[in-house]
């Protein structure tokens, strides 16, 4: 199957040509599968969000090309099709909310497609229950906490019908149980939905939950590859400012200690699992 | 200088059909040289609390006495108060605001009317104290900045004031992990070396087990519990009804404890979790 997104040696700066220039994409070159849940990481600075905003759009190369089902975003007559296709839900939701109602603004996304109000109902609904927001649908979302928010701003994208959504950070400004609510429910639209998700973290216990990840370093793409191969390459992650899942902060240290474990343990509980066994 | 707080409620909107009651009759003291974590679920009343601290909110009932100043004193100096209780917002785009680094630190003992050798060796002495180097900073515009140096430069107009205690607002929020240490690390070092009391509001219970000694579990308004870090994360279940979890390293210590292993589940800090694991191990490898 094509990738779902591909970049081609894509170069972006902002403010090109004065003093201030910064070059934030330096020849990227990756690609996104349909179906899967790619992680993209890296410090703050290191081009993430560019490159995320030009899976839609947002941005368009200075220098190279972006092809989302092969359409080029550097076509601005592609663009209406892209956005259709890729959704975003940015970090704080209180700049994606537009509407004083739930539901209301779950429906400004179909109602702008240009859909029929039948069809538009049954969209609304459908992100309503897929995302269990269907007690909150005549509340206005400057009541919901802000994992609700994220909730609804989530649902709000999913009435695109998108084959992917871009997630910037979707949980730095949330409490622990709100975090797991949006981490949740974005496994389930991926694995229920097949929606392809893009999630752009810098927790590395969201990362263990990904198909893939990506790690970016000063606009170029440093690591590719499974979570659990990233995080058994000699520690190279803490060289791009990031951590180790604690679970194989233990591992790595235990297996310097000589206990018998692999390098392939990311989640607590296989590290539970494989201790008890020896024990 | 004592924080003592009694009998404290507070309501946004009061006298309007909105009124909405954020602040139930709350009573704490936090004593000089502390460092305090505070906890609990978005919208539990926390950074109103906390706001209260250097009167940034006046209590509608009850009252707030910061180093025998109650808040609520018509005459009391509010401005010096502010002074001494330092205040670091989350988001860093709120509290900067000169167009560079030095400017934006310089801010608060050149309003304090410091003569300007005094300011500038002020602005010097912030600056090392959370890590920018005076020569390469100074200057800096504040857009060039990374997060995690917006928020050490946050930090730094605050202590160019001279505080005695520090209200730190979920300013890790954003951070990658490495901005994150750094930010830690600042945090450790002001306790330790400046002796300034540390009241740290966070939605990560891990930076909260690192750093503190005393938590405060704030929920709907109420302080739901008030004390040592170990006996507040002892409770895995009522935290989580609260919408808290544990930090990460002790719910993977008690669940190997719950498979029998011999291991304190009040262990927070790493190297005693490995330690206590590889004493399991070692001693099943001995009786083999």
């Amino acid at each position: 199957m094509n990738p779902l997104i591909e970049t081609f040696n894509l170069s972006y700066a902002y403010q090109t040509g004065s003093v201030r220039q910064v070059q934030a994409l330096r020849e990227v070159n990756m690609h996104v599968r349909q179906g899967e849940i790619l992680a993209i990481t890296g410090q703050n600075g290191s081009g993430k969000s560019t490159l995320a905003r030009h899976f839609n759009g947002l941005l368009t190369p200075d220098e190279g090309k972006v092809l989302v089902d092969g359409l080029s975003t550097s076509n601005r007559e592609n663009i209406p099709s892209i956005r259709k296709m890729v959704g975003m839900v940015f970090q704080n939701p209180d700049n994606q909310l537009v509407s004083s109602i739930v539901e209301e603004d779950i429906a400004f996304g179909p109602e702008n497609l240009g859909l029929p109000p039948d069809l538009i109902r049954e969209r609304v609904d459908h992100a309503l229950i897929t995302l269990k927001l269907e007690p909150l649908r005549q509340e206005s979302p400057n009541q919901l906490s802000e994992g609700q928010k994220q909730l609804v701003a989530i649902a709000g994208v999913l009435a695109m019908r998108p084959k992917c959504i871009v997630m910037d950070e979707p949980t730095a400004h949330l409490d622990p149980r709100s975090r797991r609510e949006v981490i949740d429910n974005i496994l389930r639209l991926n694995r229920e939905e097949g929606i392809t998700i893009i999630l752009l973290t810098h927790y590395m216990n969201e990362v263990v939950h990904c198909d893939r990840m990506i790690v970016m370093d000063q606009g170029c793409i440093m690591m590719e590859g499974t979570p659990a191969e990233i995080f058994y390459q000699d520690g190279k992650i803490l060289d791009y400012g990031l951590d180790f899942p604690v679970a194989t902060r233990l591992t790595r240290n235990l297996k310097h200690h000589g206990i018998d474990l692999t390098d392939n343990i990311i989640h607590a509980r296989e590290l539970v699992e494989r201790l008890c066994q020896l024990k | 200088m004592p924080i003592e707080v009694t009998g404290l409620n507070y309501s946004y909107k009061k006298g309007t059909p909105f009124e909405k009651k954020v602040l139930h009759d709350i009573n704490l003291r936090i004593e000089d040289g502390e460092i305090v974590g505070i906890i609990g679920p978005t919208q539990s009343g926390k950074t109103t609390l906390a706001q209260h601290f250097n009167a940034l909110f006046i209590p509608q009932s009850g009252k707030v006495i910061v180093n025998s100043i109650n808040t609520a004193d018509k005459n009391a100096d509010l401005i010096k108060l502010r002074q001494e209780v330092g205040y670091v917002f989350q988001n860093p785009d709120y509290q900067l605001f000169a167009s560079n680094v030095g400017e934006d630190i310089s801010f608060g003992p050149r309003n304090q009317g410091l003569p300007s050798e005094d300011v500038a060796a002020r602005v010097k002495e912030a600056m090392a104290q959370v890590g920018l180097d005076y020569d390469t900073f100074y200057s800096r515009d504040i857009f060039a900045l990374s997060g995690g140096q917006k928020r050490r430069t946050a930090i730094a107009g605050v202590l160019a004031c001279k505080p005695k205690t520090l209200v730190l607002d979920d300013i890790t929020a954003g951070l990658d992990p490495r901005g994150r240490d750094e930010i830690l690390d600042v945090v450790k070092r002001l306790h330790s070396e400046k002796q300034i009391t540390i009241i740290y509001i966070s939605n990560s219970m891990d930076e909260v087990a690192e750093l503190a000694e005393r938590v405060i579990v704030v929920n709907q308004g109420r302080i739901a519990f008030d004390d040592h870090k170990i006996n507040v994360f002892n409770q895995p279940e009522k935290l989580r009804e609260i919408g808290l979890e544990l930090p990460e390293l002790m719910a993977l210590a008690i669940d190997l404890h719950q498979q029998g292993f011999n291991i304190d589940p009040a262990l927070l800090k790493f190297e005693e979790i490995l330690q206590s694991i590889l004493d399991n191990l070692h001693d099943g490898q001995v009786r083999e």
